[in-house]
């Protein structure tokens, strides 16, 4: 028989035990080098993204007499409403509309073969890539006064005098659609793409129609890519400033437009840096929210 | 033809054709209005008509005569460039430091990785600009490539996580095992490994730094200004026909880094299914 | 090839309130081929990442030979390590893999080429350098991963569970090879499977392990022959229980005495008598001399190719199974409702205590 060591001995543990406090300090020493990793990263963001944005929060508060609410009490006044009305109005519109329009698309380029829907996204993402500006130019030259649609239907003799499409709430709703549109179709898609089909197929095998296993099968399925999609979508018309600037005309007053003018025109910090928190705050509160229903990983994710 | 099942529960082409009408128009909807810059770079006149009168390179010879956009053109690029390696580096780094860290403050900090993206740009903005007005940085290079940073390191870190997420990260303890330091085996085993993820980050920074508008406007100024700060004041005071000729070269550009990435894509799923073989 | 013996002094982890190693001790000795034997989750793979450096025990020491490696990361370790799911390094060819530690260390091109061709060589994958990772089949792979695990040659070699993804006719083809390997080469290689046949045809030892404790350390010889708990009958080999008390230093099953080979010396309270099927003789009329003779009726007869499981319902109540490995001249012998009676050597009775702790 072989001589077998189990069990333990007293005094060939004694030099083990020594190593415990080394082996924990060693793990923790790796743990930190693993981590710095992240720190160069992350202080860039924190000095220069967040920490400004606490600046602001705090000077929200302040005025040349110290603490007051003064800037938020301003926001109640009516031409700031009206501009909240307007942003409110621009972002749900836009968002329904890319709802109606996405859902289709998005289902159409699941449904499809593979490949032909591989081809198809890159149609739907070709926007994406191509610079927000361009975009807005293309619409100006489309839709503006003596642009594109007014020269021809002028020339067609469709209209005497040319339609007011653009530098106005129709012209801002359609550039923002433009733009929103791809990210409510991506995430929509992903979504779909994830629902087994044998959910449908067993629905028809238990007797819905495919109208029927639509709606209460594939719909409620696809509703967390939905309202990821939505919430994305609406999140960032809420802020949006580059379409509504240039295709407004400075008739469709948005949020962020108020927060540029406050800054560059009037230098109030003050207005602006409450205006900037009360947006930060309803965007927060709406992903937040939304993230309780489906999961943060989610939202994040489909970006 | 119409006649023929789509679907697996007999519906066919003809009852959907109203969707593949749909998603048709809506499609055109978003590819045409940027095609439609394309000819119009190219008209002669100098007033919005399409089909353009007649044909000339007027334009892009504006373009490139005027010593204004050339500069703007300079600068975005150099600040694009310079913004890729930052924010490649400190986001692949960042992304393979939470994906290896187990310590739970790390899942937290992702978070905050995402928050620029969250965050509305315009907030960010004139945060930005409240802090580079104290340190000078307004209207510099470097504020330009440390702001466009803190917009592109977020995207880099969801790409080359998602890259992680598939890659094994066993090949990093076998490297270790065989003698490999953890750099030396990050860089000569994980690095190779996860490049398509990275890359991919890197066109991702390039393009958001280019096309960055918003925060732009405020710290890009002076001889320093950016080219969507100059096509922004331009598209905002007159429409100059010459945007038209930027605006095509722009959208060649979107079209070729798009290309790319597919390609990138492309070759990270077949490398995938290459790697679930080899892990047998 | 030069080796260290393995010393492992009081090695304990804990996760959280999850106990992976208590404490356990081992010596290994130069050269050896010892295998961890255990089911999931009792330990093994921990321990050998602690050898390898990659989990940090709580405490504890190893030391390989005079050196104590408890506090060297891994890639100071210098041993030779052999994975699983093998990974390999998809970006590189054969070669490339096989050449990568010698790479590490500086090793000139030239002299790199020749021990990578060795290696291979030895792994029979000759001439193979230049293929790249997927166009190779599974036992190939396994075959890159060894050669690249000793061509630095490592004095100590872990192998975790390396042929648990290939067939059954592969893996019983590697298990020898890797056998020869080893024999060839003379490291000292530790070993964890769950896989107790494969532990019994390569070991010079096995250390069973549960819990996050040694069961019993031995040659496979002992360790099947003499298993020390009910645990390690039941995971090792075929085996089925009848209880047995222990009364004036003999085993009683029932009213009669078993002929048993040395005394039992294990504590009081309930005992098994551990009965492994191919160990029973079926016994003809008149034999049975020095032997536990146990009467029954068959119930059952198993057909299973190379051998028959005979099932008898025993006299003294109790089920129990005999393996016959079979011939032609079997067919009279175990007729379902004929009376048989079976014989055990002492030599072949092991008791082992009955409680469900081991």
């Amino acid at each position: 028989m072989t001589e077998a060591t189990i069990g333990t001995a007293a005094s060939l543990h004694a030099e083990g035990d020594a190593n415990a406090g080394a082996y924990r300090a060693t793990a923790r020493r790796e743990q930190r080098w693993l981590g710095a990793l992240a720190w160069p990263g992350l202080v860039l963001i924190g000095i220069v993204a967040l920490a400004p944005i606490g600046w602001l929060s705090w000077m929200s508060f302040l005025d040349t007499d110290g603490f007051t609410l003064e800037h938020y009490r301003r926001l109640l006044d009516d031409n700031y409403m009206q501009t909240l009305k307007t942003t409110f109005e621009i972002s749900f519109l836009v968002t329904a509309i890319s709802v109606l329009l996405g859902y289709p698309l998005a289902y159409l380029i699941a449904e499809v073969r593979p490949r032909l829907g591989a081809f198809l996204l890159l149609l739907v993402l070709f926007p994406v890539w191509t610079s927000l500006l361009v975009r807005c130019y293309a619409w100006l030259v489309i839709l503006q006064r003596r642009g594109v649609v007014n020269t021809w239907l002028q020339d067609a003799g469709l209209i005497e005098a040319p339609l007011r499409l653009m530098h106005n709430f129709t012209g801002t709703t359609i550039g923002m659609l433009h733009i929103m549109l791809p990210f409510m179709v991506l995430p929509l898609y992903a979504s779909m793409r994830s629902i087994d089909r044998d959910y449908l197929r067993a629905a028809a095998n238990l007797g819905a129609s495919p109208v029927r296993a639509f709606w209460q099968v594939f719909v409620p399925l696809s509703l967390p890519g939905l309202f990821a999609g939505i919430v994305i979508v609406f999140v960032l018309c809420l802020g949006f400033y580059v379409t509504p600037a240039l295709l407004g005309g400075g008739r469709v007053y948005m949020w962020s437009m108020q927060i540029e003018r406050n800054v560059t025109y009037h230098a109030d910090w003050g207005a602006a840096s409450a205006l900037g928190v009360v947006l930060l705050a309803l965007t927060l509160a709406i992903l937040w929210a939304i993230g309780r229903v489906i999961g943060f990983d989610r939202i994040v994710g489909s970006k | 033809m119409l006649g023929r099942p789509a679907t697996e529960t007999q519906i066919t082409h003809g009852w959907r054709l109203w969707l593949y009408v749909l998603g048709a128009l809506v499609l055109l909807f978003l590819i045409l209005p940027s095609l439609l810059v394309v000819p119009l770079s190219f008209s002669d006149s100098r007033y919005l008509a399409f089909p353009p009168p007649g044909w000339s390179t007027r334009w892009y010879e504006a373009y490139f005569g005027a010593v204004e956009w050339r500069d703007a053109t300079r600068t975005s690029f150099v600040a694009a460039t310079l913004t890729m390696v930052v924010s490649t580096v400190l986001g692949t780094l960042a992304a393979y430091s939470l994906h290896v860290s187990q310590s739970k403050l790390m899942r937290v900090l992702y978070a905050t990785f995402m928050l620029p993206l969250i965050i509305p740009g315009i907030l960010i903005a004139i945060g930005i600009f409240l802090l580079f007005a104290r340190l000078g940085l307004n209207n510099t290079l470097t504020g330009i490539v440390l702001a466009h940073s803190v917009m592109a390191i977020p995207l880099v870190v969801i790409t080359v996580a998602s890259g992680l997420k598939s890659y094994d990260l066993t090949q990093e303890m076998v490297a270790r095992s065989l003698g490999a330091s953890r750099p030396r085996a990050f860089l000569t085993v994980t690095l190779p490994q996860i490049r398509i993820s990275v890359i991919s980050g890197a066109l991702l920074a390039f393009i958001t730094s280019l096309d960055e508008v918003v925060i732009s406007l405020f710290i890009a100024g002076g001889e320093n200004a950016t080219l969507t700060r100059r096509m922004f004041n331009a598209l905002r005071d007159e429409i100059d026909p010459t945007i038209a000729a930027v605006s095509t070269l722009l959208i060649v550009l979107s079209v070729v880094l798009l290309g790319l990435m597919q390609m990138l894509q492309r070759r990270a799923t077949t490398a995938g299914s290459t790697a679930a073989k080899t892990g047998a | 090839m030069a080796s260290l013996p393995i010393s492992i002094r009081g090695i304990s982890k804990r996760y959280g309130v999850f106990t992976a190693l208590d404490g356990v001790d081992l010596e290994i000795a130069s050269g050896e081929f010892i295998t961890l034997l255990g089911p999931s989750g009792s330990g093994k793979t921990t321990l050998l990442m602690v050898l390898a450096g990659f989990i940090r025990p709580d405490g504890g020491s190893v030391r390989f030979g005079d050196r104590d490696v408890s506090l060297t990361p891994p890639h100071q370790r210098d041993v030779g390590m052999v994975f699983q799911n093998y990974a390999l390094f998809p970006h590189m060819t054969v070669a490339g893999n096989v050449a990568y530690p010698l790479k590490l260390r500086g090793i000139p091109k030239a002299e790199t080429v020749r021990r990578v061709e060795a290696a291979l060589e030895l792994v029979q994958l000759g001439g193979l350098g230049e293929r790249r990772v997927d166009q190779l089949s599974g036992g190939q792979r396994q075959r890159v991963a060894l050669a690249r695990a000793i061509v630095f040659e490592p004095r100590i070699l872990l192998m975790d569970e390396p042929l648990s993804a290939l067939d059954k006719k592969l893996r019983e083809q590697m298990q020898i090879e890797v056998r020869h390997l080893h024999q060839r080469l003379g490291m000292t290689t530790v070993y964890v499977t769950h896989d107790q046949r494969e532990a019994l045809t390569m070991s010079d030892r096995i250390a069973v392990i549960d819990g996050g404790r040694f069961r019993q350390i031995g040659l496979p010889r002992d360790i099947y022959e003499r298993p020390r708990s009910r645990f390690i009958a039941e995971f090792i080999g075929e085996s089925q229980f009848l209880p047995v008390e222990l009364r004036d230093g003999r085993a009683w099953l029932g009213a009669r005495a078993l002929l048993v080979d040395g005394t039992p010396t294990t504590g009081g309270g309930p005992h098994l008598l551990v009965v492994r099927p191919e160990k029973l003789a079926v016994l003809g009329a008149g034999e049975g001399e020095g032997l536990n003779v146990f009467d029954g009726t068959v119930t059952e007869v198993v057909y299973q190719g190379e051998s028959s499981l005979i099932y008898v319902t025993l006299q003294t109540g109790g089920e129990i199974a005999v393996r016959r490995p079979a011939r032609s001249a079997d067919a009279t012998i175990a007729e379902v409702g004929r009376p048989i009676r079976l014989g055990l050597a002492p030599g072949d009775a092991v008791i082992v205590p009955a409680q469900a702790g081991r």
